[in-house]
């Protein structure tokens, strides 16, 4: 293969005068061409040798996205004019805004997939029978294909989409790289095919919210530092001087969710030739270390990353500057602060020595605080702009999923004191917990992002529906009611059941009655379920609507670029 | 200028000092590593040097080589997912399960497989609970034996062959990360993983390497070695290796 490599290549790109007719492949993109190719190969030699069907299958897809790449790269170099696109056009900043629409659409699509697989399992778990007894569909396999599709696809894309898009406004600045994001975007998407499919073949690590094997963990890894480099080097570029708060959380969860995965996934292959591989912690000291990495992935992938959405979303849609400067600063470091203790508390009463289950306790409870600090942050941005509520559906939508995240705050440090926890843990209760916030906050405040950013993207003037966004809004609540009251009523239902007495002193319940007794409720919860679906389906189609609809006139997109909010 | 006297010059709010990580991200970078590796540090590294984490018990051995593979299917079909195996010092789950679970009964598990969810029963101690033929219904078909259960059933287990022709190797991985699995006991792994599944093989050597394995043919079918074999060795194993007749509970109050 030619390759020609300029060696000023890196070197601002835009600023660089077009050079006599010469049109050179950057450092990067004859640097990425090499690798990738030099990348097939080695999967190609992995395919071969792998001792097992499904890591060879893995192989064999790796060395075509591989060389799919060496080609995109090749093609969009002959496409493309002699300069890189240039940083500014007529002295405003250019932004690059191609990766976060693949974004947006992808959060949409693995979003539905993952509700989807969602409905499927809570069906299974109603009626055995769905499960078909093969190893494909069998509840054990489709779980995590489940938590992963919309902790990791769908919250993923919408945090990597919407922090390409925030970082580029608040900084004004382009995004940095040329091949850089698209790389980010196209390689952790990548990751999460390998992820979704190996769950479906029986590659698992058996950690939960970490079970993609090594290899992936390892594809993962070099995604996440080239995400971490775009996004500081699209900040070194910002014109103004405050790097602004949306994007210290942006910052906090790319950096801690690094660290979360290089301790949880510390593991060594059995072979390159194997999919399998032992990870380095055993027992209490691996239990201490996944729940750390566990639930500091709710508190830094799920809680620092959407609300980094919300500073940025609420105050854009609400038109209004974010309540309080100084309430950002204490819950900021607050939070991230009090977050990585809470890990213990999913280990209350374990094999786990007591002074960490202590620590963990105190420390849950400590959190409902900045949590609190945050909601009100967040809520009391509407302040003077509350009728809104009434008018715009994607703000309200906004707005409950901030009440949805006060209120799994609060059930969360209730649920970590140890005498509550005796109760509730093992039991549905805490199903039900996680998706107040995963479908209440995490969700609504996506969707409620999506609808601000499909406009804002393809240049439009409006919604294609906000009477559509009306009927996701209220049929996906009622669905989240469903849900999360009847895990309630589950949980405490079978706590209650696991610990009954009778009056001579014996356990009242069999295993297998309590089992009994959750079947209605695992009905309404599937129901539940069933309705978000819907919902979110309505907004698939309400996007793809708003995408077909013209572009709106020139003249309209400058009165929707308000000048940055300040955050005071 | 000596401005300093001047009493009426505003005082600089402290707030305005948060301007140092606003304009650094460099700094708010390594601020943020600082504040969030604290937590994980003070939990995390007493766990590997204080001695009362993991308490002194006879009895607890590394897997047999059937019994690693039985458990790398138990995780690879997601058994985690619905059970548990951590049984609490509470009345109630004493009362079902058996003792509560020693940190020590799992400290050769990689990953660990406490869970976090009893959707079905904890199986901590489910090892000779049941008999195999019992196992193997369930696994095949759980509704014929336990009905109302909402398991999947499982019977492609005891059609599929046992791939473990290199569990050699998955023992040396155990053993360069502490598990003590001897060069002899590698060597002779695949040996081993049959006799285990043999009743008709000298077992002396397996239980010299590993005493109170249980040595039968699990799946009740001695013409394959399949995966319901070495799953169920492993589920027969489970909770069986401390003689709780023999725990002292107050010599590692902690």
């Amino acid at each position: 293969m030619r390759q020609e490599i300029s060696a000023d290549g890196p070197g601002a790109p835009g600023t660089r005068e077009p050079d006599d007719g010469g049109k050179h492949m950057s450092f990067g993109e004859g640097g990425l061409a090499v690798v990738f190719a030099l990348l097939t190969l080695a999967c190609l030699v992995v395919a071969a040798k792998a001792t097992d069907g499904a890591y060879a299958f893995h192989a064999y897809l790796s060395a075509l996205a591989s060389l799919a790449t060496v080609f995109v790269i090749l093609n969009r170099y002959t496409d493309r004019p002699a300069t890189l696109p240039p940083l500014e056009i007529d002295g405003k900043p250019n932004y690059n805004f191609g990766p976060v629409k693949f974004c947006t659409i992808a959060a949409v699509f693995w979003g539905i997939a993952g509700f989807l697989i969602g409905v499927i399992i809570a069906f299974q778990l109603a009626f055995p029978a769905l499960n078909f007894d093969l190893p494909w569909t069998a509840f054990g396999r489709l779980r995590p294909l489940h938590t992963s599709a919309v902790i990791f696809a769908f919250g993923g894309n919408v945090l990597i989409g919407t922090s390409f898009y925030v970082v580029q406004r608040t900084c004004r600045a382009r995004l940095a790289g040329y091949l850089a994001p698209w790389f980010v975007v196209l390689g952790y998407n990548f990751f999460i095919v390998i992820a979704g499919t190996g769950y479906l073949l029986g590659i698992t690590q058996g950690k939960e919210y970490a079970e993609p094997e090594w290899y992936a963990d390892l594809w993962l890894t070099i995604v996440w530092v080239a995400y971490l480099m775009v996004f500081l080097a699209t900040i070194w570029r910002r014109k103004e001087p405050h790097i602004y708060v949306a994007n210290w959380f942006y910052l906090a969860f790319i950096v801690t969710i690094a660290m979360l995965h290089l301790g949880n996934n510390a593991s060594i292959p059995v072979s390159v030739f194997s999919p399998k591989s032992y990870i380095v912690w055993a027992g209490v000291q691996d239990a201490m270390v996944q729940w750390w990495y566990g639930h500091n992935a709710v508190g830094f992938f799920l809680t620092a990353g959407f609300l980094a959405i919300m500073y940025y979303f609420i105050p854009k849609r609400a038109e209004r500057p974010v309540y309080s400067y100084r309430l950002s600063i204490i819950h900021f470091w607050a939070i991230i602060f009090l977050y990585i203790w809470a890990g213990p508390h999913h280990l209350h009463y374990t094999a786990l020595p007591d002074w960490a289950q202590t620590l963990g306790m105190t420390f849950s409870i400590m959190l409902w605080m900045p949590s609190w600090g945050g909601m009100i942050n967040g809520l009391m941005t509407l302040s003077g702009a509350w009728d809104k509520l009434r008018t715009d559906p994607v703000l309200r939508m906004m707005v409950v999923s901030v009440a949805f995240y006060g209120m799994a705050t609060f059930e969360g440090p209730l649920m970590s004191v140890k005498a509550v926890n005796s109760l509730s843990h093992y039991t549905d209760w805490t199903i039900g917990h996680v998706h107040a916030g995963a479908l209440g906050w995490v969700a609504y405040i996506s969707f409620g992002a999506v609808y601000c950013l499909v406009p804002w993207l393809w240049n439009k003037r409006e919604l294609y529906s906000l009477k559509l966004v009306n009927w996701h809004f209220w049929i996906s609540t009622i669905g989240i009611v469903f849900y999360i009251s009847a895990m309630w009523v589950a949980g405490i239902l079978q706590g209650l059941m696991w610990r009954a007495y009778t009056s001579l002193g014996f356990l009242e319940y069999s295993f297998i009655e309590t089992v009994d007794a959750m079947h209605p409720f695992y009905i309404i919860r599937a129901v539940g379920g069933v309705l978000f679906l819907i919902g979110a389906l309505l907004m698939a189609f309400n996007i793809y609507m708003t995408i077909r609809e013209p572009e709106a006139a020139a003249a309209d997109t400058g009165v929707r670029n308000p000048a940055l909010l300040p955050a005071e | 200028m000596a401005d300093a006297a001047a009493p009426h010059a505003p005082k600089k709010s402290i707030w305005a000092k948060h301007a140092f990580f606003e304009k650094n991200s460099i700094w708010l970078l390594i601020g943020i590593l600082i504040v969030v590796a604290i937590g994980g540090l003070v939990e995390i590294v007493p766990l590997f040097y204080l001695k009362s984490t993991i308490e002194k018990v006879s009895g607890v051995r590394p897997y047999t080589p059937l019994e690693l593979a039985g458990r790398n299917i138990y995780v690879r079909e997601g058994c985690y997912n619905c059970h548990s195996q951590m049984i609490r010092p509470l009345r109630d789950e004493v009362e079902r399960y058996g003792h509560y679970s020693l940190a020590a009964e799992s400290m050769y598990d990689r990953p660990f497989q406490w869970g976090s969810k009893r959707t079905g029963p904890d199986l901590a101690r489910v090892g000779n609970k049941y008999s195999d033929e019992w196992q193997r219904q369930h696994l095949a078909d759980p509704r014929s034996v336990v009905p109302g259960s909402i398991m999947p059933g499982y019977p492609f287990l005891a059609q599929d062959r046992l791939k473990a022709g290199d569990i050699a190797s998955d023992l040396e991985v155990n053993a360069a990360l502490g598990v003590p699995y001897s060069d002899e006991m590698i060597e002779s792994a695949l040996a081993d993983l049959r006799t285990q599944a043999d009743p008709n093989a000298d077992a002396e050597a397996l239980q010299k390497r590993y005493p109170g394995a249980q040595q039968r043919d699990f799946d009740g079918n001695p013409a394959e070695l399949t995966e319901a074999d070495a799953l169920i060795a492993y589920l027969q194993a489970l909770g069986t290796m401390v003689d709780f007749k023999l725990y002292d509970d107050k010599a590692n109050i902690r």
